[in-house]
């Protein structure tokens, strides 16, 4: 077993719910937590972490018990969203320290090559305590990479980080997620979760709102009409074509082109083809205008 | 309890405590206490209280649980109040380990802060080789394990900043009033365990010691057992708190 599976877990402070009977197992790959600040993505990364109990519930990381569990973290580790490390450390010390407590076995290989992999051997001599924030947080990576974990949970880890350091930050998750290990991390940045993650698991006030896919997350809302951004070769011929379909509720003629409100994006999408092909019409354009996260997370925290 | 302590543990927690402005802070009561005690002896001062009441009273209830109070929070409070502690707790160490390791830090440092001046200050008004200056050097050493105990409980068990409030009300109020006004007191005062073994080989009533030998050495190792056992128990039990919707 190499994931982490959550059953029932709630997480209360005297008559504050931070976490609401959450089940989910999260498997190989990345993992992105997202809510809003307040959401208990925090609270619930801490309790896959062995550093707060639940009040209710169990969780199993890695086949063992999270809480009052040190030797989990031979195959786990954390990368704390609090700015502090060992400040008067150099970077290069903290990074041994850490594998010298993991006992490997050699120890100063395993620093040098996670303080490369973050991109810090030029500031590996310099004292934390002169770090930038990103360089902190690219540091504590180094820190959490260097026994080689099987899990790797991160909370709000972009802080601080300028672009670049970000893209970069994706690129070395990405590269461990398809090594095969569990990544899991929460952000309450849309974008950050929408590049990094295959698996989203959106919480808000304290509950799991929706979990999967994004895109699978959006279709899934048939309450909700899709919208799609049609451009064709004759957009008015094509409007008044599609007004008279059960599967579109509206169509809104603009300047870029069609905005088409469909009610079944499965009927939609199959008779479009077909309803331009028998008008003449050729279509040009199509693009689904609510699927990113934000406007999944908006409906989601509307409801 | 050596397999217990951890090297790189002990070296994070020496250089974490010992910042320059800290050394001078902990400094500063030894050079007092020395500094007395050579004035005292170099006037010739004529008193049943010099030396063995001040270096006793002054020394157990005063300069040492202060000075072991400074360092015993230190050594751990004060990476639980920045955060920086995670980052030791996140690795498969042992909590006795953590503990057995800062314990072991703290008990030096304030051996050399406090109970080595303690027996300067002794040998300078005594001599070197004499009862007393033995006598509250063994004291000493045995009072900077048990206070340190109960400081390192206390970091683990309460918040940074009450832990040291909690620590100071116990060094003023009941080891330095109460302990010494109240005899029942003294049962329970590490102070006075550390006087009763002083005591044994000073043998000076002006220290009063209120306890005897066996009383101070059994309560001490009880007492001093139960704080460190509680203080791992507390520290596997270490929660962050996440967000609260």
């Amino acid at each position: 077993m190499t994931g982490i599976e959550i059953e029932g877990v709630s997480r209360w402070y005297g008559n504050v719910v931070a976490v609401n009977d959450i089940t989910m197992s999260i498997g190989p790959g990345v993992t992105g937590l997202l809510g809003p600040n307040g959401a208990g993505k925090t609270t619930l990364l801490h309790m896959m972490a062995g550093f707060l109990p639940p009040s209710r519930g169990k969780i199993t990381v890695a086949g063992q018990p999270s809480w009052r569990n040190p030797g989990m973290f031979r195959t786990v580790a954390l990368v704390p969203e609090r700015d502090s490390v060992y400040a008067f450390l150099t970077g290069e010390e903290f990074v041994l320290a850490t594998a010298k407590l993991h006992e490997l076995p050699d120890p100063q290989g395993a620093t040098r090559a996670a303080i490369e992999m973050v991109e810090m051997t030029g500031a590996q001599d310099r004292r934390i305590s002169t770090y930038s924030k990103g360089m902190r947080q690219r540091i504590k990576v180094a820190a959490a990479l260097v026994h080689d974990p099987q899990i790797v949970l991160l909370d709000e880890p972009f802080n601080g980080m300028d672009p670049r350091q970000r893209l970069q930050m994706m690129d070395l998750l990405h590269a461990e997620a398809d090594k095969g290990r569990v990544i899991v991390f929460s952000s309450h940045i849309l974008e950050e979760v929408e590049r990094l993650s295959g698996t989203i698991q959106v919480i808000v006030g304290g509950r799991l709102a929706a979990s999967g896919d994004f895109r699978a997350i959006r279709r899934l809302m048939t309450n909700r009409p899709h919208v799609f951004v049609v451009r064709s070769s004759d957009d008015r011929s094509l409007g008044a074509a599609l007004i008279g379909s059960p599967a579109v509720r509206a169509v809104e003629l603009t300047g870029g082109g069609l905005q088409v409100l469909a009610s079944d994006y499965g009927s939609f999408t199959r008779q479009l083809a077909g309803l331009s092909r028998d008008h003449g019409i050729r279509l040009t354009e199509v693009l689904p205008a609510d699927e990113s996260l934000e406007s999944v997370f908006t409906y989601l925290l509307a409801a | 309890m050596s397999g217990l302590i951890n090297g790189v543990i002990v070296r994070i927690t020496l250089r974490a405590t010992m910042s320059r402005r800290r050394a001078l802070l902990l400094a500063l009561p030894a050079i007092l206490l020395v500094g007395i005690s050579a004035l005292l002896t170099a006037t010739a001062a004529r008193s049943t209280s010099w030396p063995p009441e001040i270096l006793g009273q002054f020394g157990f209830t005063v300069v040492l649980p202060l000075t072991a109070l400074i360092i015993g929070t230190s050594v751990l409070g004060a990476e639980i109040e920045d955060g920086s502690i995670v980052h030791l707790l996140a690795t498969p160490v042992r909590r006795a380990s953590v503990i057995a390791s800062k314990y072991a830090v703290a008990v030096a440092l304030t051996i050399a802060f406090a109970a080595v001046p303690e027996y300067l200050a002794a040998a300078i008004a005594k001599g070197a080789g004499s009862k007393l200056a033995i006598g509250l050097l063994a004291g000493a050493v045995a009072a900077s394990f048990l206070y340190n105990a109960l400081f390192i409980f206390f970091s683990a068990s309460l918040r940074p900043g009450r832990a040291l409030a909690f620590g100071l009300c116990y060094v003023v109020l009941w080891e330095g009033l109460l302990s010494n006004l109240v005899p029942g007191v003294a049962l329970l005062s590490m102070g006075h365990y550390g006087l009763a073994i002083a005591n044994s080989i000073a043998d000076d009533s002006a220290l009063h010691a209120y306890l005897s030998t066996g009383t101070g050495i059994g309560m001490g190792i009880a007492l001093g057992a139960l704080c460190i056992g509680l203080g791992i128990r507390r520290l596997s039990a270490f929660t962050i708190k996440g967000d609260i919707a």
